[in-house]
Formats: structure tokens, C-alpha cells, sequence
């Protein structure tokens, strides 16, 4: 691996084992397991994928509902392990997959910004020195010491938004269907992860809209049931995507 | 590279570690006028009801009951509130395990760090017994701050061997329930280890809790630095449960995430 690869996945497959019948206490499991009734059903979610994102680089994952997509950003933020294969990353990851994951809907926006980092893995120094930034790029300075119960799901992901994208990441996961709030914050969302990529993050980004990924992206991969099916240039992907589904 | 789930890893969300016990401990105390006087209490009218009960009725004729009971006690309820929790914390905290990735052993460890901070006001408790009783404390009380280390090792160990199996079979907490009575029976918490009779002794000399309430005793009750054998012991059982613990759970880890 190069130096100048961030992101290095090889050979990814990921197996899914359906049980029949879910098995969830211990006397069903003996009783099965006696009787011999425990069977599986497999699903290979994804099948021997690789690629690799340079640094800077615009990487667009195209594919159709059902294609892998979500099991490949699962794996790529490192929330399931894959089954075979192995994710490399040089520098760390944000996801901006699940905005605000870890809130407590108890706890104030002031301490919610603390937990939420932590459990991004950031240390309480490092958010002392982002607090004002991450407030002031949300919007809630007047709601800092309200429980976020109270706030509406608009100000749960700017705020969700705001930390994530507070420390400088080397790769940037952004799944299409990322939406944050109105029609402003949008735009403010896009100039922020526009002004990243100029500070030299790669981002990955997901979606089945060619539109999108053709304005964006430089390189990516057409998912197909867990395989990839096309890998290269945007442009030569987007018509191979176009002719294929249409 | 960084290897996800690692021990740097860990240390690196360690933040993480201190707000989860924080908000633990917060929580217990936030609703109950007396707050953190109940992890005082608890211990003291457990003791009380205890002390009524065997020397009066038993007449179990152990110097200074009291104390022996409440220490006892405090110790083997540190063992079981730490492992109870730590069983059922993988799959609690499934929420935040489906949506970004944290070291999973951080769940576990997060009740234990908590059970230690409950059963360090219990010691307090402890403290108040020993000096009512008349129960001299000397330097030899900090051998016994070293059964706190033992027991909070061994049940590390243990839990993590715990939550990997009950995030796929639920009802190992019934089971986990039933046999901690049967555990606290086998552990001289309440009654004098001589009173065992020989042929039951093996039970003691294979229960790992035995030492480390022996331990616990010998620097609070009988101003003894506890010996070397015992230290042995104590440290043999907790770091070999711990080892085995870890290696259950990193076998398990990557599988949790598809049963929660």
C-alpha cells in the first residue's frame, strides 16, 4: 500500500446466516441442537470486493437498492466486520452515515456534543477546541442547555452534522441520503464538505443517482448484487450504469 | 494502520470510558433524595438484618460478627452487581453498536469501572462498622484496598465471558441469577469458612472468592498483611479469568453486531 492510498479494501466479502427460526434462549438452542433443526440460510451480501481511494480523491459506489451498498459503508466505518477480506485505512474516518449517534435525549446539547465525540473517538481536548466552531456552524447557540429531547429531528442532525465534520478527517463516508435540515443548511452542508475536499480529504460517496456522482466524483464502482460489476473513470461508469438499468 | 478493536484502540476512546461511568453513576443517584447515602446504607441494614439473624438465632460464635459480615458482603456484592451488569451490557447497547463503530469492550468495562465507584462508598460503610465495633484500622488496611484490584480483574474476566454468550442466548441471565446464590453459599460471606465441613473444603479451595474475601479480611479484620501464598492466589485466579475472558470475547466480538 502507498502512501498515497487512504483507503485500501481487499477481497471484502460479507456472509449473512439466516437462521430459520431465530434462536434467542438457551433452552431453544438445546432442544434444536439436539433435535438437529438448526439450519442457515446464506447471503452473501457482498462478494469479493476491492478497490482503493487515493488522497483527494472523489469516490463515487453506484448501485441499485439491495446492490450493498449500506453493507459496504457498514464495513467501511467499521460497524461489521467482514467475513472475509480486510478494510485498510490510512487516517481516520468520518461517517456521515447515522448523524448523532450516542445522543442521549436527556442530556443537553452541551453535553451531547462531549458524548457524541467521544464516541466518534475524540478526546475531550480536542472538542474544548471545536466547541464554539461546532455550535456556531449548527445554529443552536440559544438551545446549548437544552435537553435534546426537546429539539426537532432538523436540529438533531445539524447538530449530528456539526461534530462530525468538525475535526479534519483524511476519508469522509457521505451517503446520499444524507438530508440536514432545510434548504440553507443544505447548502451550508455542501460548501463544508466542498471546502474539505479542498483541504485534501477523500470522500466516499454512495448513491444510486448517476446526476450526483457524475458531478462529483472522479473514479467509483458499480455494486450488483455484492459484486463489482464496473470499476474506473466516472464517465465511462455512468453510461456503463445508464445503459445497464434503463 | 490501526487495528480495529485493538488495546490502543480502547485507550483511544477512553473519554468515551469516563462519560459512560459518569452517566452510570449520575443516573443511579439522580432520582433518590439520599443519593449517594444509599451505597452507604444498603450494606449497613443488609449487615444489620444479617447480624440480628445469625448470632442471635444461629448463635454463630465469630468474633466481632458485624464486621465480618458487612466485609464479606461487600466484597461478594462488588463481584455480583459488576458481572450481572457487564453481562447484559453488549446487548443494551446495541443502539449505538449498529450505528458507529466503538470498541466493543468498552461496554463491559464501563459496569465494572461503575460497580467500583458503588462499592467504594461501600467501603466507607465498612469503615463505620469497624470503628463502632471497635475494630483497630491500620496500615495494614491497604493490603486490602488490593482486594478491590483482584476482584475487579476476575470479574472483567468474567463478565466478558458473560455478555459474549448472553448476546445470543438471553436466558444465561436467569441462569447467571441462580448460580451466584448457589456462588454466594459456596463463599464464607455470612458464615465461618471453619464451619465447612472436610469433605465440602474443596468448594472453598476452588472458589476464587474465597481468597479474595480471606484477603479482603486479613488487612481490615486482623490487622494482617495478607500473605504472599494468598496474594498468589488472588493473582493467579483473576489474571488467568481475565485471560480467558479476553480471549472469548475477541473470538465472539465480530458477531454481536449481527444478534443485537
Amino acid at each position: 500500500m502507498t502512501s498515497d492510498v487512504v483507503v485500501s479494501v481487499n477481497d471484502v466479502s460479507m456472509r449473512f446466516l439466516q437462521p430459520s427460526e431465530r434462536i434467542t434462549t438457551f433452552k431453544e438452542y438445546v432442544i434444536k441442537r439436539i433435535k438437529r433443526r438448526i439450519s442457515y440460510t446464506e447471503f452473501w451480501a457482498l462478494s469479493n470486493v476491492s478497490f482503493q481511494v487515493c488522497r483527494g480523491e472523489l469516490f463515487g459506489v453506484l448501485g441499485l437498492n439491495g446492490a450493498g451498498k449500506s453493507t459496504l459503508l457498514k464495513i467501511l466505518s467499521g460497524v461489521l466486520a467482514p467475513t472475509t477480506g480486510s478494510v485498510e485505512s490510512n487516517g481516520t474516518i468520518a461517517p456521515l452515515i447515522e448523524l448523532g449517534a450516542g445522543f442521549d435525549p436527556e442530556l443537553t446539547a452541551r453535553e451531547n456534543i462531549y458524548l457524541n465525540g467521544a464516541t466518534l473517538g475524540y478526546s475531550r481536548k480536542e472538542m474544548n477546541a471545536r466547541f464554539d466552531e461546532i455550535v456556531a456552524f449548527s445554529e443552536l447557540e440559544e438551545f446549548i442547555d437544552v435537553p435534546i429531547k426537546n429539539f426537532s429531528s432538523g436540529m438533531y442532525a445539524r447538530l449530528g452534522f456539526s461534530i462530525a465534520t468538525s475535526v479534519n478527517p483524511e476519508i469522509l463516508i457521505v451517503d446520499e441520503v444524507l438530508s440536514v435540515g432545510d434548504f440553507m443548511f443544505q447548502q451550508k452542508c455542501e460548501n463544508k464538505i466542498r471546502q474539505m475536499i479542498d483541504n485534501g480529504t477523500s470522500v466516499i460517496l454512495v448513491s444510486h443517482s448517476i446526476e450526483q456522482v457524475r458531478s462529483l466524483c472522479s473514479k467509483g464502482i458499480v455494486l450488483e448484487r455484492g459484486r463489482v460489476v464496473k470499476s474506473g473513470e466516472i464517465n465511462e461508469l455512468c453510461d456503463f450504469y445508464y445503459a445497464r438499468y434503463s | 494502520m490501526r487495528k480495529k478493536d485493538g488495546i490502543i484502540d480502547l485507550w483511544k476512546y477512553k473519554d468515551l470510558l469516563w462519560l459512560l461511568v459518569a452517566k452510570d453513576v449520575k443516573v443511579k443517584y439522580k432520582r433518590s433524595i439520599m443519593g449517594v447515602l444509599w451505597s452507604l446504607l444498603n450494606p449497613l441494614l443488609t449487615m444489620l438484618i444479617l447480624t440480628i439473624v445469625f448470632k442471635e438465632l444461629f448463635r454463630f460464635n465469630i468474633e466481632n460478627f458485624a464486621a465480618y459480615v458487612i466485609s464479606g458482603q461487600v466484597i461478594f456484592t462488588f463481584f455480583s452487581e459488576a458481572t450481572s451488569l457487564a453481562m447484559t451490557s453488549i446487548y443494551t447497547s446495541g443502539q449505538i453498536m449498529k450505528k458507529v463503530y466503538v470498541p466493543k469492550a468498552i461496554f463491559p468495562i464501563s459496569k465494572i469501572l461503575y460497580s467500583m465507584v458503588n462499592t467504594l462508598f461501600s467501603i466507607i460503610a465498612v469503615l463505620i462498622v469497624c470503628l463502632l465495633t471497635g475494630v483497630p484500622i491500620t496500615s495494614a488496611f491497604f493490603g486490602s484496598i488490593l482486594t478491590i484490584a483482584y476482584v475487579m480483574i476476575f470479574s472483567l474476566g468474567v463478565g466478558l465471558i458473560l455478555c459474549s454468550i448472553a448476546v445470543f442466548l438471553r436466558d444465561i441471565e436467569h441462569i447467571y441469577g441462580v448460580l451466584l446464590t448457589a456462588w454466594m453459599y459456596a463463599t464464607p460471606v455470612i458464615y465461618p469458612a471453619e464451619i465447612m465441613p472436610d469433605r465440602f473444603l474443596f468448594v472453598l479451595y476452588c472458589n476464587p472468592l474465597y481468597y479474595f474475601v480471606t484477603h479482603f479480611r486479613e488487612g481490615l479484620l486482623y490487622q494482617h498483611i495478607p500473605s504472599i501464598e494468598l496474594n498468589l492466589y488472588c493473582l493467579v485466579y483473576s489474571l488467568v479469568t481475565l485471560i480467558v475472558g479476553v480471549y472469548v470475547f475477541n473470538r465472539q466480538r465480530n458477531r454481536f453486531i449481527l444478534y443485537i
